[in-house]
């Protein structure tokens, strides 16, 4: 799975992180962090972290 | 796999997220969504601010549905009418009438409407795209005079979109006696209205509004000839007698719920839809209730049905009450656990940012800073008998990202007895 997040629209709300904590964190400024190739199993929580991201800059692909 | 029809009226955020999690939830049964707006769901949080300021185009507000519903019927442009529960349809405004085995009501919030008398021209609220384009053509016109009504979150935000597009008379009216106080309390109350005042907003505060001056159109704003003929708006008129000059009114005192076509079914419907802990509606095990409109018991607090507009409530909700339903329809067997989200929000006005978790608006009488200090980067602590029931951040991006740091604290803490 690959994950693409689109830092023009990002703006560090940090939702993703708590959805999926495997694959997104802040770093100490609050800026964030991910994993661009997160294993197969983490799908549902990043599904998760997709939907609840508030400027919805989250893409999976396949 | 199991047969028949889940009928998601209400086809944005909150019905979108019901009919993904139907899908999560196991349900592979048909489902239909029924909206009355024209578009695909959109993210609405940007209409206050990007979508105002000029910053995003619609494609950009558009949700990506989950693959797992690319086989859902989207019936959009069509409103729904008439429930009648205990026959299982629901008749449309096309004509059609449609039956179902489950029932998700996500018919969501209209704007509240002041109904003091003067003209309507010119009078705007900001909850679809529509509405969102229409008050952007209006403060774009050159020397508009912006009065708005309601110092809530979409308020500020509005006025603050207002001031960054360069708008010079700008005024926020409220009978409160500070910006945002009822959901934050008096410290950031005034916090806030400082930082507003300081970039060039206005405040009347502590009068509401009695009425609006106006004057016949006569087709002599550009652009609005074709409803020549139809007074205008000039001014606010206030419950004190003061007129506020205004081209531009912006209505933002909270909403109404989207339930005249749940009547008649023997449900409470005093403000919003009435749930149980699992999100049922009217103890019918086959109708439950997500977003905006759904006035749910939150186990984590007092047990006090209240419904939320948060963002994140669409989506909390809809996890919950598509497992609800899903169990009941598939003959699940099991414990269902009951709805305890942790409320969670934010708000960007200027350049800074409100980030909030828990629930301040408990704990508004015991408010301590955590960190900082109101003029500058802040973190406030909300109690009540002395425990911290929610945080709220104000500033820049650091201090939000501190607010973060309490958030699983809140989430370990025992359910609150009041």
């Amino acid at each position: 799975m690959k994950v693409v997040v689109d830092m023009n629209k990002c703006q560090d709300h940090g939702q993703c992180v708590f959805a999926a904590p495997d694959v997104f964190s802040m770093d100490d400024a609050g800026h964030l962090l991910y994993v661009a190739a997160p294993d197969e199993t983490l799908l549902d929580e990043v599904e998760e972290a997709a939907d609840v991201c508030p400027l919805q800059a989250i893409r999976i692909e396949a | 796999m199991p047969s028949g029809r889940v009928l998601v009226a209400g086809a944005s955020m909150a019905g979108l997220r019901a009919a993904e999690q139907l899908r999560a939830a196991g349900w592979s049964g048909a489902i239909t969504l029924v909206g009355d707006e024209p578009h695909m769901p959109y993210n609405r949080p940007p209409l206050s601010k990007e979508v105002l300021a000029g910053k995003a185009p619609f494609e950009s507000l558009a949700f990506r549905p989950r693959a797992s519903v690319a086989d859902v019927e989207w019936r959009l442009g069509v409103r729904v009418e008439k429930a009648r529960l205990a026959e299982r349809t629901v008749s449309l405004d096309d004509g059609s009438t449609l039956s179902y085995d489950g029932l998700v009501v996500a018919t969501g919030m209209r704007p509240r409407r002041l109904t003091c008398p003067g003209p309507v021209e010119g009078r705007h609220t900001v909850r679809t795209l529509a509405d969102a384009q229409g008050l952007r053509a209006a403060l774009t016109r050159p020397g508009a005079r912006v009065v708005v009504v309601g110092a809530g979150f979409i308020g500020c935000e509005v006025a603050a979109t207002a001031v960054g597009l360069g708008v010079e008379e700008v005024t926020v009216v409220d009978p409160l006696p500070l910006p945002m106080v009822g959901p934050l309390g008096e410290l950031l109350g005034r916090a806030l209205r400082k930082r507003h005042e300081g970039r060039g907003v206005r405040f009347v505060l502590g009068t509401g509004v009695a009425g609006f001056t106006g004057r016949a159109g006569f087709g002599g704003f550009g652009g609005f000839g074709g409803l020549g003929g139809e007074d205008r708006v000039t001014g606010v008129v206030l419950g004190d007698g003061r007129v506020l000059p205004a081209d531009v009114v912006v209505e933002s005192v909270g909403s109404v719920a989207n339930t005249e076509w749940l009547d008649g079914n023997g449900l409470d419907l005093a403000d919003g839809v009435l749930t149980d802990a699992l999100l049922r509606v009217g103890g019918r095990p086959e109708v439950v209730a997500v977003g905006d409109v759904a006035r749910f018991p939150n186990a984590r607090y007092d047990g006090v049905p209240r419904r939320v507009e948060h963002w994140c409530i669409p989506t909390d909700t809809a996890k919950h009450a598509a497992r609800t339903l899903v169990a009941h329809l598939t003959d699940t067997e099991g414990e269902l656990a009951a709805f305890a989200p942790l409320p969670t929000f934010w708000s960007d006005q200027h350049e800074f940012r409100l980030q909030s978790f828990g629930a301040p608006f408990l704990g508004r009488d015991d408010v301590r800073v955590l960190d900082g200090d109101p003029d500058g980067d802040v973190l406030v602590g909300y109690h009540v008998d002395g425990r911290l029931v929610g945080v709220v951040a104000l500033g820049g991006q650091a201090v939000a990202a501190s607010a973060a740091r309490y958030r699983a604290e809140l989430l370990k803490q025992p359910a609150l007895t009041v």
